[in-house]
């Protein structure tokens, strides 16, 4: 394997008593699509910010393209892409001076900014926008504008914090549909997300964050077939019927999750087990055969849903 | 796109290198990219920054050279060569206040901006340029601003005969700039470390920014105010400067302080406002 572009080992970040980020390794070699999975304050986002730079660590070893980020925060971040949780695009100036502005701090002369603006807001399908007013974007258009403006310094690493939260699904696949070009032209892409989908469709490899600490490593088929069977029969009784009808389910399924509003089923074979549960004389008023997901993984790993 | 990312290829020795070689440019000039990005955000509002800027001159001058002063009959100041027009008394003063009236506007609502409502600094924070540039960027960018009012004003003083001499009193612009950075400096600090605005900038405007107007011998010689009153002079960045310009102006009045006095006293100001101020700006973008 090359030289990881990110290096992290025993990576640890307190605030007073509560620690955030406890002891975690990891490694990112160049060109992956690498995931932090996990619940909101599982340290994700902490971990983002001291890969980024603008964070120190409490304790444990961090090297981000060859660098510790303590002392070459501005040699890091010229390297970097930030894609925040939260979209802060200037919205005094318009679409296309957002990337000039932002392509300066990267010491980036006019002109090369202005002509990569260009290029990046046809990357970003927004080149009939460059004139408007950031306001005047949907929620969509301005994620793909914080991404292109991301990109305007041609990053090593393109790190994104939740990258769809709050868009709508048509939103969400334009979006994923950018990310995975770049994935497919080499750009090393660190994520964190609490959707398993997104994982699944943009991650070749992934950690699965709780409170702080990894709770498994792997592709998201790889953790599918070792945390999980190949499919979940979801049955719903009714909130006040689940429990006692998972009572009878007991030993037709690999393993049993009982929820406040549906009881899971895991199974190598989902539409047999369907037949046994008629069989056994239960009628849940809906019934869905599914593949597993990375949701399973996390309700295996930590015994809850990722969005709670 | 050009976003042809290399980091597949590129051997470790080279990406160490190109990450040092990304760095130079943004480490020496990452506050000018800052404050060109101020300044091309304070075109949007460029109408207020320029009638703000000339409008407010010329009215006041206007008004108190035209109106007021046409019936004040005693002298209200005196310089070393006896009673002194009441224009050339005040108008130092009102361009001091005119620069300290601009950090009013931009060393609040704008941080807050920044850091909360459009959240730039943080998009910055991001970036190669560091808390401590940032918060340079920002004050260069509002410095600039506060030149092109004070030297607007300055203008207009020459035009309606309110300086007495015309070349010395050309450095009451650096003076006026000093005077807002005494007090907009302290004040920037104050609005970085707040979380929100919920009235504190109103108050500011309220009982701090015109209090000092008032009372920092504006309109009057800050002696005639009492006693009990008069501290408010002396904590004034309004007052320092006013007394620095009248002296450029006109020569100095009786009792006056040294120059160098009440530019040490502005100087200090600044000087403690930026300290904070910088740090505030590096705790909170670094947390």
């Amino acid at each position: 394997m090359s030289q990881p572009v990110i290096s992290a080992r025993g990576l640890t970040k307190r605030f007073g008593d509560f620690t955030a980020v406890d002891g975690i390794d990891f490694e990112v070699p160049p060109g992956e699509s690498f995931g932090l999975l996990g619940p909101n304050g599982a340290g994700k986002s902490t971990t983002m910010r001291m890969v980024g730079a603008v964070s120190q660590r409490t304790a444990g070893d961090l090297q981000v393209v060859g660098l510790d980020p303590d002392s070459h925060g501005p040699e890091i971040r010229s390297q970097l892409g930030v894609v925040p949780q939260e979209d802060n695009l200037d919205t005094e100036l318009r679409v296309r001076e957002n990337l000039i502005v932002y392509g300066r701090y990267f010491g980036i002369p006019r002109a090369v900014c202005a002509q990569r603006a260009d290029e990046l807001l046809g990357f970003a399908q927004l080149e009939d926008k460059a004139r408007s007013k950031v306001d005047d974007l949907s929620g969509g258009m301005k994620r793909r504008l914080t991404i292109a403006r991301a990109l305007i310094n041609e990053p090593r690493i393109l790190m994104l914090d939740e990258p769809t939260t709050g868009l709508d699904p048509q939103a969400r696949h334009v979006l994923w549909d950018r990310l995975f070009r770049l994935k497919e032209r080499g750009t090393t892409l660190v994520l964190t997300t609490h959707y398993m989908d997104e994982a699944e469709q943009l991650c070749d490899r992934l950690i699965v964050v709780d409170k702080g600490r990894i709770m498994a490593e792997g592709s998201p088929s790889a953790l599918i077939r070792q945390y999980s069977t190949r499919e979940v029969v979801e049955l719903r009784f009714g909130s006040d019927r689940n429990a006692s009808a998972a009572e009878q389910l007991a030993g037709q399924a690999d393993r049993i999750e009982v929820l406040p509003d549906r009881v899971l089923l895991y199974t190598d074979d989902g539409e047999r087990l369907l037949e046994r549960v008629a069989h056994a004389g239960l009628h849940p008023t809906t019934s869905l055969v599914r593949r597993s997901s990375l949701e399973d993984v996390f309700l295996r790993l930590t015994g809850r849903s990722l969005i709670e | 796109m050009s976003a042809d990312v290399t980091g597949t290829t590129t051997s470790p020795p080279a990406m160490v290198a190109a990450a040092h070689a990304g760095a130079v440019r943004p480490r020496r000039f990452g506050w000018w990219y800052i404050a060109e990005h101020q300044l091309r955000q304070m075109r949007s509002y460029g109408w207020t920054v320029v009638m703000t800027g000339i409008g407010s001159p010329l009215i006041y001058l206007l008004g108190i050279g035209l109106g007021l002063a046409a019936f004040l009959d005693v002298p209200v100041a005196s310089g070393p060569d006896g009673p002194v027009d009441y224009l050339w008394f005040v108008a130092p003063a009102l361009l001091a206040t005119a620069a300290v009236s601009v950090t009013t506007e931009e060393f609040t609502y704008t941080v807050m901006g920044g850091f909360r409502w459009r959240r730039i600094f943080w998009a910055m924070n991001a970036s190669p340029a560091s808390p401590q540039q940032i918060c340079t960027g920002l004050v260069l960018a509002v410095t600039l601003r506060m030149a092109f009012v004070s030297t607007a004003y300055y203008a207009l003083m020459v035009a309606f005969d309110a300086v007495g001499h015309v070349a010395a009193g050309a450095l009451l612009v650096p003076v006026g700039l000093l005077a807002g950075l005494a007090f907009g400096l302290p004040l920037l600090a104050f609005s970085a470390s707040l979380k929100e605005d919920t009235g504190q900038f109103a108050m500011v405007q309220r009982f701090v920014f015109t209090p000092l107007f008032l009372f920092s011998g504006t309109f009057y010689p800050l002696s005639t105010l009492p006693g009990w009153l008069q501290w408010i002079g002396w904590v004034s960045p309004i007052w320092h400067a006013s007394e620095v310009g009248r002296t450029l102006s006109y020569g100095p009045g009786p009792g006056a302080w040294p120059i160098a006095a009440h530019l040490a006293v502005l100087a200090v100001m600044a000087a403690a406002g930026w300290v904070v101020a910088r740090r505030v700006f590096v705790g909170r973008l670094r947390g």
